[in-house]
């Protein structure tokens, strides 16, 4: 009860209005973060469902649980919905909107009600998703490859394919939103040089955004077009290329993995400072690399058409480019354990979570080596080694990034804390599920077990089971955080404004901020990382 | 909010509040809608390049295909939009000036070309709808290659052809039908008298969109009416 009496005391984002309308009216920015939170969060439950039940039929060889053709319409929506309802809009939309303008020093985004509008979007889209998946789903992947999908597949490819499109613009505006803010919203004194990894990180995404999502799009439009009308575009039948559609998929959807993965780099690259109690080692060459993956990954894309036809001469030439984008990545990895070297490190919820971001990440990024090597591409094209790679980068990565990013600003966005020792078990259970569940998909793959089916051959089973257990125990770890965060709402310890005695201008700021997010304007007139003159918290010190 | 001390510095009604000024706020609606128009050139920038493909495998059928569009419209069309560039530049300069009726004018005459030249459209998708050019089921084309004149054309590539020319055209016309929208608004708040020197950014970014739809025909007229004219 003293507890809610002190909250109760300051004025802040979350008790200056109540009701319904004053949240789904709002265009402050912190509100539509967690608008986008819990939009996300259904989102997630979704898509993971659609998993358990894949995984559930893995369990056994044969095709006991569901039918091939339900099998199909599972994996393909758990990826759209994972994909463009969970991960891409999972950092940007719900950190990123938060921090953004806090980093900065920043009242609000430069467009606040483009904001609100780009969550309308995206629940618009999610609707249209929700009724594609009841009134019978959509079975062609997450890729829409044509002419399966403009020609043969007889669900609802249309649909998901505009709900996906409208999904896009919601990205594409939030991407706006933030370059327009960091460039004309950044507090005096915050130069270029003091901004915080994660805003660098975002900036990047959001070139992203801006640049390839309008290609997915239009792609998507001439399928939905070439469907309805057959208009023979993708149709080799008609003097069509199906090449050229999926030359235009990836030409976002290799980029989309960075959208994905970007900002949860930046997320890592915010706690690993502050647990090591350092500054970053080469802030500038950690800024530059977020920036020269986003333009590199633009020039990659048909490394997911190796066996799919293309010249060997622009095969080469694509897996070259690929190998050049482990180049800054690589600059990353090497500048957080160079940042961990000597500090003194509180092994704490967020940065047990950013340990498991950078070793699954490289060893995500690794196997990505192995997929750009044109001889070992031919081998394991389409089977479960390329599944485990990209989920080592977009779960084991992005996901682990997200949680992490989750607890380490939980004080600031609720104002309160979670419990230190259960986030420490849940960080534990993540790592421990996720690594059961993806590493035998590595092994799976390279003995040779194809993707997308529903049955396999006998001799894979104890692999497939202990896959299966593994994505058991990760729904344990998914589960016990969104409890623990409930709970803390009302019961966890009233936060401080600066619990981890981090830096950063979100920190100088109640917890929760103030509507308009600084009681005065802030002025900036140290470095970014200033932890040499930053004193550690008591109590994150004693381990808590 | 309203008695926080930052109100003091609301001299401009169109001010936000979370702009510091009006030259931030300016700047801020610039930027966001060039960025906005950089995402428009890779939208349609997919279709050119599906275009480009198919124009160097079938350039025979496409020139052949290309010959069945009406130059005349197509050219009146084009000076239809460049002079609508104009009057939009000329509205905007009569804000800067702070004249309201030449505001309204230009506007307005904006908003008469924007309307001709969606007319002339129609005409043209009207006549190719009644010589069955529409892909899909009942399309039929009949011609032979520019060239060579005892060579039929290829169906299959003559309806893609007019597949990316509706597809290209219509999203074109669409633009045209959402600025013709703006345009209308803009129209209603000069009569009204929202804008001055001191405020006319809604003015001066929606003339930047229109450029830009206007600069997506420049190019797609020559690309789909000028492919093989030659005599
Ligand atoms: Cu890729």
């Amino acid at each position: 009860m003293a507890t809610a009496a002190i909250t109760a005391e300051r004025e802040n984002y979350l008790n200056q209005e109540y009701g319904i309308k004053s949240w789904l009216l709002t265009v402050d920015h912190k509100r539509i973060a967690l608008l986008y939170l819990l939009s996300i969060t259904f989102f997630f439950f979704i898509g993971g469902f659609f998993a358990l039940l894949i995984r559930l039929e893995l369990l056994t060889p044969a095709g006991d649980l569901v039918q091939a053709d339900t099998y199909n319409k599972l994996f393909s929506m758990h990826g759209q919905v994972m994909i463009f309802f969970f991960l891409i809009p999972s950092i940007p939309a719900v950190l990123g909107n938060f921090l953004v303008p806090l980093m900065i020093g920043a009242k609000d985004l430069a467009f606040p009600r483009i904001n609100l509008l780009s969550w309308y979007l995206y629940i618009i889209a999610g609707v249209l998703m929700v009724h594609c998946m009841l009134t019978g789903g959509v079975d062609t992947g997450w890729t829409f490859y044509t002419p399966f999908s403009t020609a043969f597949s007889n669900t609802k490819v249309i649909e998901a394919g505009l709900a996906i499109f409208i999904s896009g613009f919601s990205s594409i505006l939030t991407g706006l939103n933030f370059v327009v803010t960091i460039h004309r919203m950044r507090a005096p004194g915050m130069t270029w040089d003091r901004l915080p990894l994660f805003i660098w990180a975002h900036y990047a995404t959001s070139i992203i955004q801006l640049l390839g999502t309008p290609v997915v799009a239009v792609t998507l439009v001439l399928v939905v077009l070439e469907r309805a009308l057959h208009l023979g575009i993708f149709d080799p039948t008609r003097g069509g290329d199906p090449l050229l559609f999926q030359h235009l998929f990836w030409f976002y959807s290799h980029p989309a993995v960075y959208i994905m993965i970007l900002p949860s780099m930046g997320v890592v690259t915010e706690i690993i400072p502050c647990f090591c109690r350092k500054r970053i080692f080469g802030y500038k060459f950690v800024a530059l690399s977020s920036i020269s993956i986003a333009v590199f990954g633009f020039l990659v894309w048909a490394h997911h058409m190796f066996v799919a036809g293309i010249s060997l001469y622009a095969a080469l030439i694509f897996s070259a480019l690929s190998y050049l984008v482990a180049v800054p990545s690589a600059i990353k990895v090497f500048n957080w354990t160079a940042t961990m070297y000597k500090g003194s490190i509180t092994f704490s919820t967020p940065m047990l979570y950013a340990f498991g971001f950078v070793g699954l990440f490289t060893m995500g990024g690794l196997t990505g080596l192995f997929l750009a090597a044109l001889g070992l591409d031919v081998h394991v094209t389409d089977t479960y080694f390329v599944v485990a790679h990209f989920h080592y980068i977009m779960v084991g990565g992005a996901l682990m990034g997200y949680l992490g990013g989750m607890h380490f600003w939980w004080p600031k966005i609720s104002g309160r804390m979670y419990p230190e020792s259960l986030g420490r078990l849940a960080a534990l259970i993540v790592f421990l599920g996720f690594n059961l569940t993806f590493f035998p998909q590595f092994i799976l793959g390279y003995l040779g077990m194809p993707r997308r089916y529903w049955q396999y051959p006998p001799e894979f089973q104890v692999l497939n089971v202990l896959s299966t257990a593994g994505a058991t125990v990760l729904a344990v770890g998914y589960l016990l955080p969104m409890v623990y965060f409930l709970w803390s709402m009302r019961y966890g310890k009233v936060a401080p404004d600066n619990p981890w005695g981090a830096s950063g201008l979100e920190w100088m700021t109640t917890s929760p901020p103030p509507t308009f997010n600084f009681d005065q304007p802030p002025v900036v007139n140290w470095e970014a990382y200033d932890y040499e003159h930053i004193p550690a918290p008591q109590e994150a010190r004693s381990g808590g | 909010m309203a008695d926080s001390p930052i109100a003091v510095e609301h001299h401009n009604p169109a001010l936000k509040h979370h702009f510091a000024d009006m030259e931030q706020q300016r700047e801020a609606s610039s930027l966001g809608m060039w960025l906005f128009l950089a995402t428009e050139i890779m939208f349609f920038g997919g279709m050119f390049c599906a275009y480009l493909i198919y124009r160097l495998w079938y350039f025979p059928d496409f020139g052949a295909a290309s010959n069945s569009l009406d130059i005349t419209l197509g050219a009146v069309n084009t000076a239809v939009l460049i002079c609508s560039s104009l009057t939009v530049v000329m509205a905007v300069r009569a804000a800067q000036l702070g004249k309201r009726q030449q505001q309204v004018i230009y506007l307005a005459l904006t908003l008469v070309l924007g309307l001709a030249f969606l007319g002339v459209k129609a005409v043209e998708w009207t006549s190719k709808f009644k010589e069955h050019h529409i892909p899909g089921p009942t399309f039929n084309f009949e011609g032979s290659i520019p060239s060579h004149p005892d060579q039929p054309v290829d169906q299959h590539h003559a309806q893609i052809f007019f597949s990316l020319y509706f597809a290209m055209t219509g999203m074109h016309a669409l633009h045209m039908v959402i600025g013709v929208g703006i345009f209308s608004y803009l129209l209603y708040h000069a009569w009204k008298g929202t804008y001055t020197p001191e405020y006319y950014t809604p003015l001066e970014n929606s003339g930047l969109y229109w450029h830009f739809v206007d600069i997506v025909w420049i190019y797609l007229f020559p690309l789909l009416y000028l492919i093989d004219r030659k005599k």
